[in-house]
């Protein structure tokens, strides 16, 4: 963008509305230029061009458009897209939405500037993730493995531990073997003050602050804003992944509120929407979040994205779990009545999935019965869901023997190996030793999904 | 004359130019000073509407476009096979090496290495009369193919008055030239197709070979032909993916085309990293020398997405035209049509459904038109075929959305994945009640002569069994399973042994990612056979509770990864052993009823 007029101010503010400013009479500006705004008391705020003719351009505020006026309002063209100062000193440092130092601090003094909307990774430069991560959680370990450069949601809804258990996975998550520490990046998008401070709490506790840094957008922040948000941290988790080399844990939450922005900024435009009301290009636009995860041949670092959202009334059909379900590698779906039962991780095995598991696991990587066992514990705990299911209406008495076995390895499942404390980091052979107490309550003839080789090894029950 | 206009407008991957007066309907245009690749797609007055390829960040009004005088089109010639291309045909590796692990804009690179020599062996001679389509000779592109240098499909009937010997020669070389009422015309071993139009044939048959996939739901249940249509639609996470990778790797044919089509770059990446280590089991040789890959990844600019599709067909209509069967499996159209989509909303056309352009329908009917089986232009005579298969991501995995129901309106087999089974971890979560294949007699035959004529009455009794059990199912579901009947029992007891055992089929175990068509058969015929002989001994008067504890279930159920492709015949001597356990139980109740 060499040749745009940068600095030139322009007066001519033809029409504001939501979140929006109509500029007139403009000579040069270009699609997605950086754009700074004087309000008529001086204030600054920040925007960025979302469609641009002669003479006329559409430019998205940040800080949203409450007290800019039509008069007195002035707008200068950066003449150059959004940029993040990045180095190293950006760790253990805490910002705002838009990467503005909110810490009290100087600014950074910068290594690089980059363009906060990244590339595309070429998928034929991509390193394809095999690195398993243990997070000491058994859920997640024995059957929603989580691995190196993998982007794995947590799907949740009002009131539930999302934000206890990604806290969780920060403090725990280990690549076995080796002694990398992973460096989080931390997105808070319109979350409520409380919920920052825990994560914020929780790093500083476990000593991972240091290795931290933190964009906060918080409930009061401005809306508008939260577009940006997940864009500046992955911007540099990027950096620190790919040209530190570091192993970066980026946890993004919530992606509802950032999909909430979204639709903002498009009924303001007056788009055909998608479904309920979002645009169309929603997954296209979440993709470009999503996607800045993984690994680079040739280069040391990774992101593993863990982004959090919550499901407006617990339904997984809406647009933003859907669309985010489509984009990243599997999900960790929490289920109400597990919680309401007062399990800790209330994770619904039988929603969730990682897609990635399969190459993260098995022989050489973790043990050979890792994935059969993973497998089983699905089918026998699906099975004992639809037991359950039958003996609401059948009473015991109309089950089998079989259907009866079922019933008590489901209850063993969620007690035993699903529940765990909060702060109770479980080695993955005491993950997989439970899984095997759990299976063995079943006949040897149903574990059918475990070959027999593996089954004269772990099994401990009767025929 | 080459139109140059300037930009006035800019939303995204929408741009406007005026001063496009002489610039023609998909012709391909630079845009701005980078350069960067558009397409016209809508003209208005001086005013040319253009979807750009890669991203605008940065354009701006005022800056220059250029007509290039062409359509977007492909380059067709040997090099084609192992490459990944982006939605656009630019090599993504070359790419890479130009601008790193991040995909950079304007940058330019050619389809295929022109530097590259192949060895070339005449098919014609000078005075051979040729048509468009003809062939003109033969390189080895990979060892697993065996290249044909066709004429353009368009080229006009001439006589060879010059033809190129045996010898290595770059691509741009003229192997031919040929002469029409004082037209010369060069010809080398390469040409371009525009990707929008069709490539032309000389006629087209019904598809009756089945494309054998190596997965049992699909062969013995719901098959798909060679030039036929498919689609597997299915919410998140159940397996649409999966099932297209299978197919890939494991489909009887000669050239896979694999379109990612704004999915993950990690699923890209996962084909280039399995294929070359994946040996085709007929030829023994890496899957890779038979697939051309073209990536548009969800994160790439949208508008390539809309030509992706485009460029992979056009690409397997060329290998078609060599006699070739070609797969092409395209992940997801319904990231494609979202792509259609987003440009109509930026042009600001009037939406139909779900703000989906009224156009949607007839786009994909084009598109599953480019499949079939058909005799190929020129000579010497041949035919080939190209199967597609497509993908498809209803939101909220609702099966009413416009892309699902028009698309099942274009195709011949349906692959209905369903969310529940993929909760339970039935893989592949295809749904056998609502799925079909409008092929099944049609491939009847190719099973009757090639493996068994048994095939076709084995498939109709176990499905049979899955039926009722769908029925019974309701009652079970109301009154518990011991309301049933033994003899009603027993169709539950075996269809989930059917589900098990047959329906149910791990992608990522060494044995049960592929199953021969011989090993399926024998497969389901012990499953028949079981529930013959089941059914006789409670009708002797055994007991269900006996039948559940025979030893024999769990080979059965396990014999899919326990017995390899190579050593089937232990099927048979597993039927053996069936039947004995059956014969000792039926003495038993012998001696049960003499006491
Ligand atoms: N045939 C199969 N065998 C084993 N696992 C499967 C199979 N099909 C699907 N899966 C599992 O389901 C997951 C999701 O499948 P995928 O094809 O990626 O879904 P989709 O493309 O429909 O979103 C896979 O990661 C894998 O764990
Ligand atoms: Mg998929």
């Amino acid at each position: 963008m060499s040749e745009t007029a940068a600095g030139i101010e322009y007066t001519k503010v033809a029409e504001i509305k939501g979140p929006l400013m109509i500029i007139d009479g403009i000579t040069r500006a270009s699609f997605d230029e950086l754009v700074e705004i004087e309000t008529p008391n001086k204030e600054r705020r920040l925007g960025r061009v979302l469609e641009v003719g002669f003479g006329k351009a559409v430019v998205q505020v940040f800080e949203g458009t409450t007290g800019l006026a039509i008069t007195g309002t002035k707008a200068k063209f950066l003449g150059k897209t959004m940029q993040l100062p990045v180095s190293q000193e950006l760790l253990g440092r805490v910002f705002d939405g838009l990467g503005r130092p909110n810490d009290g601090l100087p600014v950074p003094v910068a290594d690089k500037f980059l363009d906060v909307s990244g590339e595309p990774m070429n998928p034929e430069r991509r390193e394809y993730p095999t690195s398993f991560i243990q997070t000491g959680v058994s859920v997640i370990d024995g059957m929603l493995t989580l691995v190196r450069g993998q982007k794995l949601p947590i799907f949740s809804g009002s009131g539930m531990p999302h934000n206890i258990l990604a806290a969780q996975i920060a403090r725990q998550a280990a690549v076995v073997g080796t002694k990398e520490d992973f460096a989080v990046v931390f997105a808070a998008i319109g979350v409520q003050y409380s919920d920052a401070q825990y994560f914020k709490r929780s790093l500083e506790e476990s000593g991972a602050l240091r290795r931290s840094v933190l964009f906060l957008n918080l409930a009061d922040d401005p809306a508008i804003e939260r577009i940006i948000t997940p864009r500046v941290a992955l911007t540099v988790a990027e950096y620190l992944a790919f040209e530190l080399g570091m192993h970066v844990l980026a946890i993004l939450t919530d992606m509802t509120n950032y999909a909430e922005a979204l639709r903002e900024i498009s009924a303001a435009r007056e788009e055909v929407p998608g479904r309920k009301g979002y645009p169309g290009y929603l997954y296209t636009d979440l993709a470009n979040n999503y996607e800045r995860a993984g690994r680079v041949k040739g280069k040391n670092g990774s992101v593993t994205q863990v982004p959090i959202l919550s499901m407006p009334a617990d339904d997984i059909t809406h647009p933003i779990p859907d669309l985010t379900g489509y984009i990243t590698e599997g999900q960790i779906v929490l289920g109400r009545d597990l919680f309401r039962k007062g399990i800790y991780p209330p994770v619904n095995v039988l929603m969730s999935l990682s897609r990635l598991m399969k190459d993260g696991v098995g022989e050489g990587k973790t043990r050979e019965d890792h994935m059969e066992v993973g497998n089983q514990l699905y089918d026998a705990y699906s099975r004992a869901q639809e037991v359950r299911a039958l003996a609401e209406i059948v009473g015991k008495a109309g089950l089998t023997g079989v259907d009866l076995k079922y019933l008590d390895a489901g209850d063993m499942f969620e007690d035993h190996f699903l529940r765990q404390g909060n702060d109770e980091n479980r080695t993955l052979e005491e993950t997989l030793g439970r899984a095997w107490e759990v299976l063995s309550t079943l006949p040897e003839g149903e574990l059918t999904k475990i070959k027999d080789k593996n089954l004269r090894q772990h099994y401990k029950g009767s025929k | 004359m080459e139109a140059k206009g300037k930009i006035v407008w800019v939303s995204g991957p929408a741009v406007k130019a005026d001063g496009m007066s002489s610039v023609k309907m998909y012709e391909t245009v630079e845009v701005g000073s980078t350069k960067l690749i558009g397409e016209v797609i809508r003209l208005a007055g001086d005013i040319a509407f253009i979807q750009v390829y890669e991203s605008t960040s940065g354009l701006r009004p005022g800056e220059p476009v250029r007509g290039t005088g062409q359509p977007l089109s492909v380059l067709l010639g040997p090099g084609v096979i192992g490459k990944i291309y982006d939605g656009i045909q630019r090599p993504l590796d070359e790419i890479a090496q130009k601008s790193g692990s991040f995909i950079g804009r304007g940058v330019a690179t050619t389809p295929v290495d022109m530097k590259k020599k192949y060895k070339f062996s005449p098919a014609v001679k000078v005075g051979d009369e040729i048509v468009g389509g003809s062939v003109l000779g033969f390189v080895e592109e990979t060892p697993l193919l065996t290249h044909s240098i066709l004429a353009p499909p368009d080229h006009p009937r001439g006589k060879i008055i010059d033809a190129a010997k045996e010898n290595t020669y770059e691509i741009g070389q003229v192997v031919a030239t040929t002469e029409n009422n004082g037209n010369r015309l060069e010809l080398k071993m390469f040409h371009k197709w525009p990707v929008r139009k069709p490539r032309p044939y000389a006629e087209r048959f019904d598809p009756s070979v089945p494309l054998i996939t190596g997965q049992r739901i699909i062969d013995t249940y719901f098959p798909i032909a060679k030039g036929g249509t498919g689609a597997i639609p299915g919410g998140f996470g159940t397996g649409k993916t999966v099932t297209l990778h299978q197919i890939a790797k494991w489909a009887d044919s000669k050239v896979v085309v694999y379109i990612g089509c704004g999915e993950r770059g990690n699923e890209m990446t996962e084909v280039l990293v399995e294929f070359p280590h994946l040996i085709d089991p007929r030829s023994g040789r890496p899957l890779m020398e038979r697939t051309v890959l073209v990536a548009n990844t969800s994160n790439m600019p949208v508008a390539a997405r809309e030509a992706s599709i485009y460029t992979g067909v056009t690409i397997a209509e060329y290998y078609r035209d060599m006699g070739f069967d070609v797969v092409l499996v395209a992940d997801s159209t319904s990231r494609w049509a979202e792509a259609l989509r987003e440009m109509s909303g930026r042009l600001e056309e009037m939406p139909a459904e779900e703000g989906y352009p009224s156009y949607l329908a007839s786009r994909l009917a084009e598109f599953y038109e480019r499949a079939g089986r058909v005799r190929a232009l020129g000579s010497p005579e041949r035919s080939g075929s190209v199967t597609i298969v497509g993908a498809v991501s209803p939101s909220g995995a609702d099966f009413t959305e416009p892309v699902t129901t028009h698309t099942i309106r274009f195709i011949k087999t349906f692959w209905a994945l369903d969310t529940r089974l993929a909760y339970s971890r039935h893989y592949p979560s295809i749904n056998w009640m609502q799925s079909y294949s409008g092929y099944l007699e049609d491939v009847s035959k190719w099973w009757k002569q090639n493996v068994n004529a048994e095939w076709y009455g084995l498939r109709a009794e176990s499905y049979n069994i899955l039926q009722r059990e769908d029925t019974l199912k309701e009652i079970v579901r109301l009154l518990g399973p011991e309301a049933l009947p033994d003899e009603e029992k027993l169709v539950l007891e075996v269809a989930r042994m059917i589900k098990i055992g047959i329906l149910q089929q791990n992608s990522f175990d060494k044995v049960d990612t592929y199953c021969s068509p011989q090993k399926q058969l024998k497969q389901v015929r012990l499953m028949v056979q079981f529930y013959k002989n089941s059914q006789k001994a409670l009708r002797d008067g055994v007991s269900l509770v006996d039948i559940r504890a025979m030893p024999i279930i769990t080979s059965l159920l396990k014999a899919k990864f326990e017995v390899t492709d190579e050593e089937v015949s232990k099927l048979d001597t597993m039927e053996q052993e069936m039947n004995d356990q059956f014969s000792k139980l039926g003495q038993r109740e012998e001696v049960k009823v003499l006491v």
